[in-house]
């Protein structure tokens, strides 16, 4: 880890930031587009990796966060009326408190019944929401109306359907999260969570009440997905139960593991990695989950660290 | 029909349930027990079985019967044969880590259901039942075979249990379970005890598929179904005990035939789903099981 770094770090994530700035004016429309949606999901990842990553949980329910975050703000538009920031702020906060809820339950487990507990609420999640089909939509889902996704500031109004504001929105909530991710990292509370992950006994032997910091880890991880869930419902106007299924909490984990877990920008690179392996080979298979397949058990065979977790020990000793 | 007949009957399409899901959650069961890995892609080789089941009987021409036959045991063979493969090539290597097996059996799970959609396509297909008698009940006929399910699965589950108490295999394994280090140290071959265990978990749910088959139909995506409940059968029944799966199995598969005659069957699967989770989280050594070491 860095200590004498930590202008190289921030400059780093800038310049990064800067990167996917200058290429929204280069891309071509189709990767344009593809990329705003790859950096929604890159949020998605991020919260992910802050559990799995920094304190070792291996959730396979987070599509329940991505999920509340996606209905919260999606059903908060098309059955309650309400406007773009309200709704956003609905979906954020629907994730807070169901991460809450479910860290309170879940943490009581650890290992392999944590992961089997956190699937099993995550199933009964995406099961409510079919119950309540005339609610939710059930599995057809619902799509969010366009006029529905402007925001009105008085004088001037931001269409979220317009691609280069769809493209700009998804990049401040990116670069938010991107920063804040990296300061948690960097912080106390941070390397607290580190030294959970590495040996929870000493850790709590040397008097950190590992309990609350794990559920606040679980809180900040659910609520980050939640922000991703919600961006996503309102910049790309679909809300669908399949947002909700075993597999869209399998999948953070494919882009944590591929880009390197405890890496800050490894859930981005997994993110984009997938999505351009999974765009190379659409021209030949439409098999596209026999890839993920293979990719998942190749990971864990040959790269358990990952991409950056792989370039960090070899090379680059000070990446956060 | 009156409340009786209908409750019998819902009751005995659970007691089939159950008796297709105690199969099929020894497997998952044994696997965990015995070498404490969470096999993910369990339900695809229940789904693996029920396909290969209907591409035997359709290949094999005659009396229904010789088809099924030919099906109940060529079928779970190369199940098992293929659960070896997968257990040598990528679960031996990951040294049987309990987090990386997971994350590597649902890479199992993808690339089964993705190869099964390819070769076997999305449609549902039959497969005859080896014989169609019906036994007359005074309120209704209920399907003879059936009630033969529940009589094969409970030879099944008896074989399964003289083997694991009164072979040597079994001590074998019991040994492996109990202390895996010590029984190496004893000149037990782990790793092959691991393998077989592997492939024989595979191959229960797969038998548990051929039966099940001929009632429910062949489906790319039947496999996800029975993992969850198998997973909640082994969670209630305790993780690696064969008692407490068989009863949990049993209740399990009449409170879902029971619930699902008269509520949603997505209402019941909500309400069972729950209820495990909060068993795992204040129960964790399962409603039968006793505390782990």
């Amino acid at each position: 880890m860095s200590e004498a770094s930590p202008a190289k770090a921030y400059a780093l994530h800038l310049g990064i930031i800067a990167l996917l700035f200058v290429l929204s004016f280069v891309l071509p429309e189709y990767y344009h587009g593809l990329l705003a949606r790859i950096m929604v999901l890159a949020v998605f990842a991020m919260g992910y990796n802050m559990l799995f990553g920094y304190v070792g949980l291996l959730s396979l329910g987070h599509a329940m966060f991505f999920g509340a975050g996606l209905y919260g703000a999606g059903l908060a538009i098309i059955q309650l009326g309400w406007g773009v920031p309200a709704a956003f702020i609905a979906g954020i906060a629907c994730g807070a408190v169901l991460s809450l809820i479910i860290g309170l339950l879940a943490l009581r487990t650890t290992g392999v019944a944590f992961m089997i507990v956190t699937m099993m609420f995550a199933q009964v999640f995406y099961l409510l929401i079919l119950y309540f089909a005339n609610w939710t939509g059930g599995d057809q889902g619902q799509v969010v109306p366009q006029p529905a996704r402007v925001l009105d500031f008085g004088a001037t109004a931001l269409d979220l359907t317009n691609p280069t504001v769809r493209y700009m929105t998804a990049l401040a909530l990116f670069s938010f999260v991107l920063l804040v991710t990296l300061a948690i990292v960097r912080s106390r509370y941070g390397r607290v969570l580190v030294g959970i992950r590495e040996n929870e006994e000493r850790t709590k032997m040397l008097g950190y009440d590992t309990f609350s910091n794990k559920l606040m880890a679980v809180v900040v991880s659910g609520t980050i997905c939640a922000a991703s869930g919600a961006a996503y419902a309102l910049l790309f106007g679909y809300v669908g139960s399949s947002f909700a299924s075993v597999q869209y909490s399998i999948l953070p984990l494919l882009w944590v593991l591929l880009g390197g877990a405890a890496t800050t920008i490894g859930p981005l690179i997994g993110t984009v990695f997938m999505y351009y392996v999974i765009d190379v080979t659409s021209g030949y298979t439409s098999a596209y989950l026999l890839i993920v397949g293979i990719a998942l058990i190749l990971l864990v065979l040959f790269f358990p660290k990952g991409i950056l977790g792989t370039i960090r020990q070899r090379w680059l000793g000070w990446l956060p | 029909m009156h409340f009786g007949p209908h409750l019998l009957l819902a009751a005995l399409e659970g007691l089939v349930t159950s008796a297709v899901l105690a199969l099929t959650a020894l497997g998952l069961s044994l696997v965990f027990g015995v070498m404490r890995v969470v096999n993910v892609a369990h339900g695809e080789f229940f789904m693996l079985g029920a396909v290969l089941a209907w591409a035997i009987s359709t290949a094999i021409s005659g009396h229904p019967a010789l088809g099924f036959l030919a099906a109940l045991v060529i079928a779970p063979l190369i199940v098992g044969a293929i659960a070896l493969v997968a257990e040598r090539l990528v679960l031996r290597r990951l040294n049987y880590n309990p987090e990386a097996t997971i994350v590597a059996t649902i890479g199992m799970l993808y690339i089964i259901q993705q190869l099964a959609l390819s070769f076997y396509g999305p449609e549902a297909r039959p497969v005859e039942p080896p014989f169609s008698y019906r036994i007359l009940l005074p309120w209704f006929g209920y399907s003879g075979y059936k009630l033969s399910i529940i009589a094969a699965s409970a030879l099944l589950l008896t074989a399964t249990w003289l083997v694991l108490t009164r072979t040597k295999v079994g001590l074998i394994m019991r040994a492996t379970q109990y202390d895996s280090e010590t029984a190496q140290a004893f000149g037990i071959a782990v790793g092959r005890v691991y393998g077989g265990v592997f492939a024989l978990g595979a191959m229960l749910a797969a038998i548990a598929a051929v039966l099940i088959v001929p009632i429910s139909q062949a489906h790319y995506l039947m496999g996800q179904d029975p993992l969850l409940l198998s997973f909640i059968v082994v969670i209630i029944g305790g993780l690696g005990s064969l008692r407490g799966t068989v009863v949990a199995a049993v209740l399990i598969g009449l409170s879902d035939g029971i619930i699902s005659m008269f509520f949603s069957p997505t209402l019941a699967k909500i309400i069972a789903t729950l209820l495990v989770a909060m068993v795992l989280v204040f129960r964790p050594q399962g409603l039968f099981g006793t505390a782990s070491r």
